[in-house]
């Protein structure tokens, strides 16, 4: 591995994806993005709806080819070569559960062995109860609630002890108390391990508690990019959400794009 | 835990892992035995096909003497039909499970391959014909006096050969299903009857049409099929009708991987992985 793939868990660089023909029409959801994610660290990826964040997930996962332009993941060319990156690195979203009618159990065993865990019974007990899901472990997944839900696929995402964790709105729909355990526990998880954490989320004091560093999105471009500190700090605002609100409406140069345009723009791109 | 520590407790990661494939045939083992009516379903249709071409089959022994030539041709029919079908079901209906639950993008965001999880199709596609088959094939033997173990060996390769062609027909489905979503489900239940009236099941091909035997000998079933019944009239082995089932099988099986491979590679481009589901 080379000094950069150290110094960097992610490296991307004119990144585009679009969708469509030109015949039927082109939707640009990814427009040459280039960023690095420093290893180790915690970064946020914020936009609003349509903004390409899910689109720039799925090229970092390998789910989705890109148009042009180069993903690199831990080092590893994720268009050719993701299996090599793949068993080092894991991902959670609220919208792509777990198969429902496995108990949870069977849903992590089952992952255990994809990811070649050496231990699978131990490893899935001993998640099960950092994640406090022990009395749960013999309930088919689809009976939990929202919060177990999220607790459950935690475990999946944190089964290999990945050194890179694609959270895609690790919060979303939970109440501020199971929201504030997650957090909590994804912070442990990161001093502990000295993984590095991508994160996608609408909640403004979540990034501003949990990250490092903050990309900014809008229409498929990353439009900024700083600590929380220092967003706050050029703009001029109190809070990121109001940082996220000037960068969503294009106010920072003086214009303040229509909500039907932008609504337009985020229908275009989803 | 450091990374490097998280790394020693984990196997290690060949181009094609036994243990993955493993991995998804115990989540499609879990999904069956988690429902005993999906399991009884399984033998319940093969059973009733059997015993009511069962009841044919001794109707017609008594007044055909085609049928009464051939001790239990109509049932060796039905039961290796039911191979080729389940063959092609078990593939589908996996995959379908996949798609019901949406997971897919979780599947292929850990190291599984797409070799590996269709090798697993292949074996759970195995697994349910021979629960759904073997049950049918047993109760014959009371029930009319018929077992379709007295082909012998041959019957290892009828069996080989219709789950093979089943499994590169299942792929075309999975194929059709990445490419078209789930508006194209209801292939997975209708596609092989399609191939039924060509396959010959019941009847020798030289029944059909000139222009039909060319379709029916282009395809794998139709050779089993001819090879069954030579065996049960004649009492010999058509070592050229195997021969041609294997010959156009690894045909269609490259033909039909290549589909899949196609589809899964624009699901990819299309970013149908993790979008994909009902």
């Amino acid at each position: 591995m080379d000094q950069c793939a150290k110094q960097h868990a992610i490296r991307v660089e004119t990144l585009t994806k679009r969708y469509g023909t030109a015949r039927s029409g082109e939707v640009t959801a990814v427009d040459g993005i280039s960023f690095t994610v420093a290893a180790g660290s915690v970064t946020g990826l914020l936009g609003g709806n349509g903004a390409g964040k899910t689109t720039t997930i799925s090229m970092l996962l390998g789910l989705l080819l890109p148009t042009s332009g180069t993903v690199e993941v831990l080092g590893v060319d994720m268009v050719r070569h993701r299996h090599a990156a793949l068993p080092r690195m894991n991902f959670s979203s609220p919208y792509v559960e777990l198969p429902h009618r496995l108990t949870v159990r069977e849903n992590l065993t089952v992952y255990g062995h994809l990811y070649g865990l050496k231990g699978v019974k131990r490893r899935v007990e001993e998640l099960a109860e950092h994640l406090e899901l022990t009395r749960f472990l013999e309930r088919p997944s689809g009976g939990l609630s929202a919060g177990q839900k999220t607790r459950v696929a935690l475990a999946k995402a944190l089964l290999n002890r990945p050194e890179l964790l694609l959270l895609d709105e690790p919060t979303a729909s939970l109440d501020p108390d199971t929201a504030d355990w997650i957090r909590t526990y994804l912070e442990r998880y990161r001093l502990e391990s000295g993984a590095t954490i991508l994160l996608a989320s609408h909640n403004m004091l979540e990034v501003e508690r949990m990250c490092d560093d903050v990309l900014m999105m809008r229409q498929g471009r990353i439009v900024d990019r700083g600590s929380p500190s220092g967003l706050l700090a050029r703009y001029g605002r109190t809070s990121l959400e109001d940082v996220f609100l000037d960068i969503a409406r294009d106010r920072a140069n003086g214009e303040d794009a229509s909500r039907d345009d932008r609504r337009e723009a985020a229908d275009a791109a989803e | 835990m450091l990374p490097s520590d998280a790394a020693a407790m984990v196997h290690p990661n060949p181009a094609f892992s036994l243990r993955r494939v493993g991995a998804m045939v115990l989540r499609y083992w879990y999904l069956l035995r988690g429902s005993w009516p999906r399991f009884l379903e399984l033998a319940y249709w093969p059973t009733m096909q059997m015993i009511l071409w069962g009841y044919i089959n001794q109707f017609m022994a008594s007044s055909s003497a085609w049928v009464a030539q051939g001790a239990g041709v109509l049932v060796s029919a039905v039961l290796l039909w039911d191979v080729l079908f389940r063959g092609q079901l078990g593939v589908s209906v996996s995959f379908l499970e996949e798609m019901w639950s949406r997971n897919l993008g979780h599947l292929f965001v850990s190291p599984l391959r797409p070799g590996e999880w269709v090798a697993a199709l292949f074996g759970m596609s195995l697994i349910r014909t021979v629960i759904g088959v073997v049950p049918a094939a047993l109760l014959a033997i009371p029930l009319f006096g018929y077992s379709l173990f007295d082909l012998g060996l041959p019957l290892a390769g009828f069996f080989a050969n219709l789950i093979v062609f089943g499994w590169s027909l299942g792929l075309v489905i999975v194929a059709l299903i990445l490419r078209y979503g789930m508006g194209a489900e209801g292939l997975a239940w209708i596609v092989v009857f399609m191939l039924a009236p060509v396959s010959a099941v019941y009847y020798p091909v030289s029944v059909l049409p000139g222009w039909l035997q060319w379709v029916a000998l282009s395809l794998p079933s139709a050779h089993v099929f001819e090879g069954m019944r030579a065996i049960l009239f004649d009492g010999t082995m058509r070592w050229d009708h195997l021969a041609w089932a294997v010959g156009l099988n690894a045909l269609f099986m490259g033909l039909c991987t290549a589909a899949f491979l196609y589809s899964f590679h624009q699901a990819r481009v299309r970013g149908a992985l993790l979008q994909t589901g009902e």
